[in-house]
């Protein structure tokens, strides 16, 4: 396990590679799932004022 | 031929139910993809004969580079879409594509740079490849700048679709950089015409991250542009329905 955690020599440059990527990755489903969230509440509230004002 | 597909996934109410139904089919084989050519790609896949086992990086960069390009490509053809056709839906995956294209920009850039420290002796040179792919992600933030400085959607569509389109001529200087210029970087070994340079054992799991970072791309995109759609379409009917249904 070590032997290969150490990638031969280059685990300085391999690991953090791919923890950027894994980073990048799960932000972009974060920021994305977000970003629909937000776009429904501001429907919502938008159908909330509207029933509220009629 | 008959284009009412065409005119169909350009009505927003359509599109939105349709990018919602089609997401899981998209994210689930891309995260099957993924782990498989990650197990691939690290443990399966032998060492190479020159580079050792820093060649690994290579499953996280390419995937990285070519989505890249890809989903810029991809921005230009919606942004002329939207353009020539005045199509909404076209415009809003454009704008989605924006984000997601210049973050796997930097993650190509920093893991060229951590790829090329140990190989070629040096973080960053004005390398041809390097270069032309920082160039992009300028763009990328040249696009997401100029939507963010027009307050005006249709206007901030029109301009930034220029943007789009006229910056699209970096992609094939990209892809070529290496063949046209005397560069660092190494020549195709996947994307090239006739038989990939790359033994099988290697080849495959790369093939199948490629795959697994398409699919995730469009499954995310295909999230961004619903709220996308949602943001431009608020004040229409189908909004109040689609968004109770949800």
């Amino acid at each position: 396990m070590m032997h290969w955690l150490l990638m031969g020599g280059y685990w300085p440059y391999l690991w953090p590679s791919y923890v950027l990527t894994l980073l990048v990755v799960v932000l972009n489903v974060i920021f994305a799932r977000r970003s629909l969230r937000a776009a429904r509440a501001e429907v919502r509230r938008r159908l909330q004022m509207q029933r509220s004002h009629s | 031929m008959t284009w009412i597909w065409f005119h169909k996934l350009g009505s927003p109410p359509h599109f939105y139910r349709l990018a919602g139904r089609m997401t899981p089919w998209f994210a689930w084989p891309a995260l099957l993809l993924c782990l498989g050519g990650l197990y691939g790609g690290l443990v399966t896949a032998p060492a190479d004969y020159q580079q050792g086992e820093g060649f690994r990086i290579i499953y996280v960069h390419a995937p990285a580079a070519w989505l890249s390009v890809m989903v810029y490509s991809a921005m230009a053809v919606y942004a002329a879409v939207g353009l020539i056709w005045r199509i909404n839906v076209a415009h809003a995956l454009a704008a989605s594509c924006a984000g997601i294209g210049a973050s796997f920009t930097v993650v190509a850039l920093v893991t060229g740079s951590l790829w090329g420290k140990p190989m070629w002796g040096t973080y960053w040179e004005w390398d041809p490849r390097l270069t032309s792919e920082l160039v992009l992600l300028f763009l990328y933030l040249g696009y997401m700048g100029l939507r963010g400085a027009i307050d005006d959607t249709a206007r901030a569509d029109r301009a930034s679709a220029v943007l789009a389109i006229v910056g699209a001529v970096n992609v094939p200087i990209i892809h070529y950089s290496v063949t046209w210029w005397n560069s660092l970087h190494q020549a195709p070994s996947v994307m090239k015409f006739g038989k990939p340079t790359m033994p099988a054992s290697m080849l495959v799991p790369l093939l199948m991250m490629l795959l697994g970072f398409t699919l995730y791309f469009v499954a995310i995109m295909l999230v961004r542009a619903r709220g996308e759609v949602l943001r431009r379409e608020r004040g229409a009917h189908w909004v109040a329905e689609a968004t109770v249904e949800s």
